[in-house]
Formats: C-alpha cells, structure tokens, sequence
C-alpha cells in the first residue's frame, strides 16, 4: 500500500471542455443504467489530463457530482489507484519501471540519467519534466521501458535515456517504442521452423 | 520447435497491420457463424477435448469454468470480462495480443459469449496500455460496422454487446473478484468466495473472467481442431503457449511455443541463450514474479509446462521466464519483487498488508547484509503467516518468491550474513 494525500496547494476551480463532457457521458453509456459508478476510473483519468496531469480536489468534487456518487468514494479511488496523481506532475511525465525484469537490464541507470537531467525524483524541473518510479510496466522484454505520458519508450540505457530527455526539453521529436530499433517484441535475430 | 504452421498468432510482432482486412487475410473471422452454430455445448465440448488450460496463470479448464455459468437464461445479463489487466512482473504477451492481434481476440470474445450464453463483454484493459486501448478501440469499431458484433452477431442471431473498459494502474485489478470491483466502479479490493463470480459476480449477476490469451486462442482451437490443439504439447499440458523471456538473456523477446518445451531450449533457441553462455546461469523464475524460483540445476532439463514446473515446487504461472545470470545479487532482485508486492497490496486483510512490509523490510536487510543469520528463519515463519491467511492470493505470491529464494539459497544468504558480520568485527 502507499499513502497519499491532497495537494497542499490547490487551485479554486476546475472545469470539463464541453469534449470532456460528450466522452464522459458516452463512457456512461457502456454501462447499465444506475451504474454510472462504473465511469469512475475512465472520468478521473479525462480529469487529470484536463488539469495538467494531476487530479485537483475540484476535479474529484466534478467527478462525484456528474456521475452523483459521495465526494469521499470518488476520493478513495483516486488514492486507490496509482495512475492517478494527487500532487502536480510536470508536462512531460516519466514514469521509469523499477521492478526486477527492467531492474536486472539496467533501470538504476535510467533513474541515474533521470536525476542526472531532470533533478529529484518527484520534483518538477523548471522546464516542467518529472520523473517517478513505477511498479511494472509490462514491457519486460523491451526492458528497462519507461513511459513518458501516454508512451513508452524502450530497449534503453543511460545513453539513450539521457538523449530522449535533452530531445524532450529541447522540445524535438522522440521516436515511440524501442530506441534500438525493434519492431516490438521479436527477438534480435528470428529462428523459424519452416517444416 | 514449434512449426511456423502451427502458430496461432502469426503477427504476434505486429509485422503486418492489425486492422480487419489484415486480420481476415490471416483466417480471423472466417467461420464465426459455423462455429456459434455448433451451439453451447458443441464448443464447450469441443474446448474440453482441446485440453486448453486457463492462460492467466492458474492454469483451471477453460471450458469447465465456461459450464459453470448457468444453462438457462436468469433473467439477469450475463457478462464475460477479459482480463487484460496484465500487470505481473515479467508478463507482457497480452499486450502484443491487443495490439497485434485485436480480431483474435474480439472473436474469442463473441465465441466465449455464445458458449455461455452471455449478452455482454467488458474487456479491462490495464490503465497504462492508452495506445494499446485506442487500438483495441479502433479494432472494435470496425467489428461493429462489419456486423461481426453488435445485434446478430456475425449472422448468428445473437446479440453480443462488447465494450472496452480501463484501470489506472493496480496489480491486485488482476484478480478477478477485484477487477469486478474495479469495474463497478470501486477499490479493487477482492471479494469473499464464495458466491463464485459464476452465479454472482459484475453487477450481481452470473460472471466469467477469462484471461485474454485464453480468450484469443479459441477460435483458432475450434477452427482447426481440438485434436490438431491437443497433439501440442504434453498430456493434461496441451497447446501453444506465448512465451516472455526477459533478464539476461542475449535477446529477450516474446516468442509462441509450444507447451512441455525444455527450458533450455526455450532460452537457447529464441532468447539467444543466456548472457555469458549457460555455464553463467544462476537462476530463473519461470512464471511471472509470484513463482518461486529455481537454480541451474533444474533449469538443466526442467519442461516448460503446469505440471513439471509444479513436479519442482515452482509453477507456469503466465509463462514469463525472467533470467538471472551469475552477476545478479539475488537477495536484492527478490527484495524488489517483495516491494513490488508491498506497494501494490491493496491493504483489505491484516497478514498482507502489514506482512508485506515487513518482508520488504527483512529482505532489503539481507540484502544489505544488516540480519542476523538465524533471522532467514524469522523471515521464512512470516512468509507461512502471510501464505493462506487472506482473501485472494496476493499474499501468497508475495510469500512465494522468497520462500524460492530460501529453499534454494539458504547458504548463498548465509554467505552474505556471514560475510558482513565478518566485515564489521575486522573493523572495516
């Protein structure tokens, strides 16, 4: 279990677009009626990418009056579950897999590139990068991954961690996916049994 | 090793597209209606003559956990929820499944729907798969144009309704009363069983969770044959299996394989063999991180099936075989799988959330070489009190590793102890 907390400092107020509110409600429709709870996890997660990657209490507050649940189960969940972020992330947000597959291939060396470029860990850099540790990410044969916003990056070292960074505050271009130039998951070289 | 021809997920890699026409040229979707026409208890017979084991670890019947649902309609929705929640340390097949391969896995689920006369299928997708999503999305879509789901699915007369829904990122998620709550719009925290998800599970009403590779294999299982199926294989350990092979390794790779493949072989052929040559090898775990692990020796001929792993007090588990060569400090590797299970612990029984940390805390202390060695005794007692003593089996995969650990490399643990203590008295 981890603990967390609210954000000391919070913003007065926080608002949906109306694209936020047509998804939302389309999300409620894949469920039965009076099971607009179910929309929960799907509604924070378009909240926090409304406010900057990180869940204000006004979101929650939001959330619990569109889908009409108690203010305090919308906030159990948002502490519940680790993607979501109760104190603000920078713009762009690493997320480096620390569990032992990646850890075995070398992820303390991209938390060293991290420390080394964007500073401490879980302290947002003035250019707005920030970087955590994860629990596994699921892309242990691709390891060490991390996954800055929604993609993941992989195959890495210190070298190619530490460019992906200078790319991404120079605000260049990143290449998704491997850094070494695999398709996916397919091993460096094929056997295939023809017979 | 495994024939080209007999492969199920022939774009496992994502060489070719993932879009409907790609998928129908690789043979998806051919003959759905044949195959629903062959009615509730032709599949599930058929699926029971396959011999295929539940792919998401515990390696239950797929077919036997199908007749479970109940035969005549309850006047409630009956639902089936994939688990695409895949998040265990080492396992990343389901997300080449999803990406890859979304049509094996949409027909499976109307398949599946059929068989148990489901009306509705939710597939949970783990929150950090957003592109993997957005392809299963797309996936969805174009099913639903192409009349293959939706009302008379497929021209079968059935109406199946599938929907995709996503977590934010918990482990426990995966156990399928948690995820139930996870999708009700919950903690996911599992529930007491029984009821059984069978006669009460999403919303109250009759449930099955199936893993996404056991869903994504059935059509192709009953398409070619259940015999074709269970001449993989060894007996009670039939088929192909997707394969995870990562650590060190030359070449980690995801790779389809049939099942009862020697370990060795596995690595050798597909992986590249072990960093340093074989001779390097320390130790792998050959399921995902809740497996204990097993040493070199019977790494040497061990078979890579549910039965011969469990023959070594080991297990299948999701068939993600992480390797560990000798230059691996292997206190530290099982005290990162024991944080992993500390942080992902969802907290709801006592043995579990407080033992988690506990064993988090003795393991990074042998690790450090700060316990004494009469204290490996201490830590093996709290992985008994954790083991069995909850709702789900969480605690027990926490428990597992090290007693792996334990087993094995008593003496490797003692060395360390020893070796600090000596250390400390030479004053240096």
């Amino acid at each position: 279990m981890t603990v967390k907390r609210l954000d000391i400092n919070q913003p007065k107020s926080f608002e949906f677009s109306n694209e936020d509110l047509t998804l939302i409600n389309d999300t409620i429709q894949n469920y039965p009626e009076n099971r607009k709870q179910s929309a929960v996890v799907p509604s924070l997660y378009i909240a926090q990418k409304r406010a900057g990657g990180w869940l204000p209490e006004q979101a929650i507050l939001k959330v619990a009056e569109m889908l009409d649940m108690p203010k305090i189960r919308v906030l159990e969940i948002a502490s519940f579950y680790s993607m979501f972020n109760l104190t603000p992330t920078g713009h762009h947000f690493i997320q480096v897999c620390g569990t032992t597959p990646c850890w075995l291939r070398g992820s303390d060396q991209i938390k060293k590139a991290c420390n080394d470029l964007v500073g401490k860990e879980g302290e947002v850099s003035e250019d707005s990068v920030s970087w955590l540790e994860v629990e596994c990410l699921g892309a242990c044969v691709n390891a060490p991954a991390v996954q800055i916003n929604e993609d993941y990056y992989e195959d890495l070292n210190y070298e190619s961690m530490t460019a992906l960074i200078k790319k991404i505050k120079g605000k260049k271009d990143i290449k998704v996916g491997s850094q070494v130039g695999r398709v996916s998951s397919e091993p460096k070289k094929m056997e295939k049994n023809n017979a | 090793m495994l024939k080209e021809k007999d492969k199920i997920f022939t774009n496992l890699y994502g060489f070719e597209s993932f879009t409907l026409a790609s998928a129908k040229k690789r043979g998806d979707w051919s003959t759905t209606k044949e195959i629903i026409d062959k009615g509730r208890d032709g599949i599930i017979g058929e699926l029971t003559k396959s011999g295929l084991r539940g792919r998401g670890g515990a390696g239950f019947p797929t077919a036997t956990k199908w007749s479970f649902m109940p035969k005549e309609p309850t006047g409630k929705t009956h639902y089936l929820v994939v688990n695409a929640d895949e998040s265990e340390p080492g396992t990343c097949k389901d997300r080449d499944i999803i990406r890859h391969e979304p049509h094996k896995l949409l027909e499976g689920c109307i398949i599946a729907c059929a068989a148990m006369g489901a009306q509705v299928c939710y597939i949970y997708v783990r929150g950090e798969f957003y592109n993997e999503r957005i392809i299963l999305q797309s996936a969805l879509e174009e099913a639903y144009e192409e009349g293959l789901v939706g009302k008379n699915a497929c021209g079968s007369g059935l109406d199946i309704e599938i929907f995709i829904h996503h977590g934010a990122g918990a482990y426990i998620c995966g156990e399928e009363t948690a995820l139930l709550e996870s999708l009700e719009g919950k903690k996911g925290m599992p529930r007491l069983k029984p009821p059984f998800p069978a006669t009460s599970g999403l919303y109250g009403c009759p449930t099955t969770v199936n893993n996404v590779e056991s869903i994504a294999v059935v059509p192709t299982i009953l398409r070619r044959g259940p015999d074709w199926f269970s001449s993989l294989g060894r007996e009670r350990n039939a088929g192909t299996k997707i394969f995870c092979i990562s650590g060190h390794v030359n070449n980690p790779c995801n790779v389809e394989e049939e099942m009862g493949i020697p370990l060795k072989d596995l690595i050798e052929k597909h992986a590249g063999g072990v960093i340093g040559g074989w001779d390097n090898l320390l130790a792998v775990i050959p399921g995902g991180s809740s497996v204990p692990m097993i040493p070199k020796e019977i790494c040497d001929d061990v078979l890579m099936d549910f039965d011969s792993l469990q023959a070594v007090n080991s297990g299948l588990g999701t068939a993600a075989v992480i390797v560990m060569d000798k230059s691996t400090d292997l206190i530290k590797a099982i005290s990162r799988i024991s944080y992993f299970y500390k942080h992902e612990s969802c907290g709801q029984c006592t043995p579990c959330r407080e033992g988690t940390s506990w064993l988090w805390e003795m393991m990074e202390k042998m690790a450090n070489g700060e316990a004494r060695v009469d204290e490996i005794d201490t830590l093996l007692g709290l992985t008994k009190r954790i083991e069995g003593h909850c709702i789900c089996a969480l605690g027990d995969a926490a428990a597992w590793p090290v007693q792996g650990l334990i087993r094995h490399f008593r003496g490797y643990m003692e060395d360390r102890l020893n070796e600090t203590k000596k250390n400390i008295v030479a004053g240096r």
